[in-house]
């Protein structure tokens, strides 16, 4: 499963036969698949290995003793080891499957605001501090659990430019932060935030860490074991791996303080008609059948990175970024949200006197699939002024040829709606 | 690549960026009667309607705010088919752009005068709620008593 692929990025056909949704024409024109930060397509060998799983291996799990039962139980397991070592974990670290990010990151915000066993990480009168780049799903939850506890919300606003600043943070900590919320790469914007630096500070002002890496899992994916990282979730589908599959992986200390959001099967040491305990990680935050296809899948996915070369993918994306930056910034009336940034896979632009579902709409009739609105970051576009935007953003599918395709129909579409 | 998409023949017509590009009625109110806001939270599309009804009829109206182009276009060709017109009226011709939008009915059937140059919106469903946005609101501010009614609302087709 997930072993050497050997692929190109530089041989487009090579790497387009793995994902057969984009032999197919839209409106009569070549798709142009470029909404990847939404969710990227699916890679053949993540669905093949799932298909083989489902019709070979399937049982349920940690039950059994039976032979499939036994073989689901080892495939499943064997997806966490390979995710694990995928995202750089170490030996105190653990890995618990989830249905995405915004499922991991509401574990981790319920876990730290519910008492269970012990009181609550957070507690009124604590502070947690979000940046202002995030997605709602490392927002919203933060939000409410404020409201819940009575600890106060606390926002690292990015310059006005979209950056983030270490310098900014560190008036925000003091000795009552106790959780620092942030993510690896902002989806509306394609701004990469000084992480390392930023949760280390955090870090080391006793908060806990929790990274948002949806946006970055499937090229610039940070090294876990070597960040001040307590708890980082991504998600499956945006790394050619299937939906409503993720990750919460993270210290394992700080896992086992979480207190767990489902309670059921498969996370129970013993149970009477009154009480019950709880078993060990992982299955501790797992309750209930986890999608075990879903978990071959997102580690087939992983293989089929590391068998590209994240180094290559990454290469590629930011060139195909620069080349798309470069393109749009020459347009007259046309402003690039954080064109500075030099490792990203998105961008995202406004363009004066016309609206991004307009020039959406027109690009879809040329068969070019982009975003439009405020990507779920409607405080971020705020921030900066600008309002819903138009979104690219780039898979090691796309080719230069297709940012050509997308410079050309964004510059049509100025011309008909200017 | 250089001919016109579906979408430039039969979404954005010569009369619809006529009317984005110089939006009729655009700007506020001293006195209205009535008014609402209608919002868009996907898109960030804002509009907000305020009216003059005197004597059950629709004796001033403006609207302003910001949305696409098929969102502008739509609440400007709205004041001007009200403008004037009995409330009841604006409200059956309300029902009938939705209906057609909504593909309950077609066009042949249901008298939408310049409106009908915006009936290809059938044809895009993530667009309906664009063209429907000032229509919304107004009738939400019909429907309103008080005039201090400023609730925003969100709009589904």
């Amino acid at each position: 499963m997930g072993d050497a692929f050997l692929i190109d990025p530089l041989e487009p056909d090579a790497v387009r036969a793995q994902f057969p949704v984009l032999a197919q024409r839209i409106y009569g024109a070549e798709l142009a698949y470029l909404d990847n930060a939404a969710t990227t397509q699916m890679a053949m060998p993540v669905q093949e290995a799932m298909r083989a799983f489902e019709q070979h291996d399937r049982a349920n799990i940690h039950r059994g003793v039976h032979a499939l039962s036994q073989r689901a139980t080892d495939a499943f397991e064997h997806a966490r080891s390979s995710l694990k070592r995928f995202v750089g974990a170490g030996a105190d670290h653990e890995l618990v499957f989830t249905s995405g990010t915004t499922d991991a990151l509401n574990m981790v915000a319920h876990g730290l605001s519910t008492s269970g066993m012990h009181p609550a990480w957070l507690q009124a009168g604590d502070e947690i501090v979000v940046s202002g780049l995030e997605h709602h799903a490392n927002l919203v939850p933060w939000q409410q659990v404020a409201r819940r506890t009575g600890a106060v919300l606390r926002v690292l606003q990015p310059d006005a430019q979209g950056r983030l600043h270490a310098a900014d943070l560190r008036p925000l900590l003091n000795a009552r932060t106790r959780v620092l919320a942030l993510t690896a790469c902002a989806n509306a914007t394609g701004e990469r935030p000084p992480y390392e630096d930023l949760l280390q500070l955090a870090a080391d002002a006793g908060a806990l860490t929790v990274l948002d890496a949806a946006q970055a899992m499937a090229h610039a994916a940070p090294a876990l074991s070597s960040l001040a990282c307590d708890f980082m979730a991504f998600s499956g589908h945006k790394m050619y791996g299937p939906m409503g599959t993720g990750a919460l992986v993270g210290r394992r200390v700080a896992l086992e303080g979480l207190e767990p959001l489902r309670y059921g099967g498969d996370m129970v040491a013993w149970v009477s008609a009154t009480e019950a305990s709880f078993a060990e990680l992982p299955a501790r935050l797992e309750g209930g059948t986890p999608n075990v296809a879903g978990a071959i899948g997102m580690a087939a996915a992983a293989g089929f990175i590391d068998g590209v070369g994240r180094d290559r993918i990454d290469a590629h994306l930011n060139a195909l970024r620069e080349h798309a930056v470069a393109g749009l910034a020459a347009m007259p009336g046309v402003t690039v949200l954080s064109a500075h940034s030099r490792v990203s896979a998105i961008v995202s632009f406004v363009a004066d006197r016309v609206h991004p579902h307009d020039i959406g709409t027109l690009l879809d009739q040329r068969g070019i699939a982009v975003r439009t609105g405020h990507h779920c970051a409607q405080p971020l576009l705020e921030h900066l002024g600008v309002g819903p935007t138009t979104r690219a953003s780039f898979a090691l599918y796309n080719t230069h040829a297709e940012v050509e395709r997308l410079l050309a129909g964004v510059a049509h579409a100025l011309k008909v709606l200017q | 690549m250089t001919s016109e998409t579906a979408a430039e023949l039969d979404l954005y017509q010569d009369v619809v960026m006529d009317h984005k590009r110089a939006p009729r009625h655009f700007g506020t109110l001293a006195a209205p009667t009535h008014q609402a806001r209608g919002q868009n939270p996907q898109c960030g599309d804002d509009l907000q309607v305020a009216l003059v009804v005197d004597n059950g009829r629709v004796s001033d109206i403006r609207f302003n705010g910001q949305g696409c182009a098929i969102c502008i276009a739509s609440a400007s060709m709205m004041t001007e088919a009200v403008l004037g017109q009995e409330v009841a009226l604006a409200q059956a011709l309300q029902a009938r752009f939705r209906a057609v939008l909504t593909g309950q009915m077609v066009s042949e059937e249901a008298p939408l005068g310049k409106l009908v140059s915006l009936a290809g919106v059938r044809h895009y469903p993530g667009r309906i709620k664009c063209a429907l946005l000032g229509w919304h609101a107004l009738m939400h501010a019909l429907a309103a008593e008080a005039k201090s009614d400023n609730s925003a609302l969100e709009v589904t087709p």
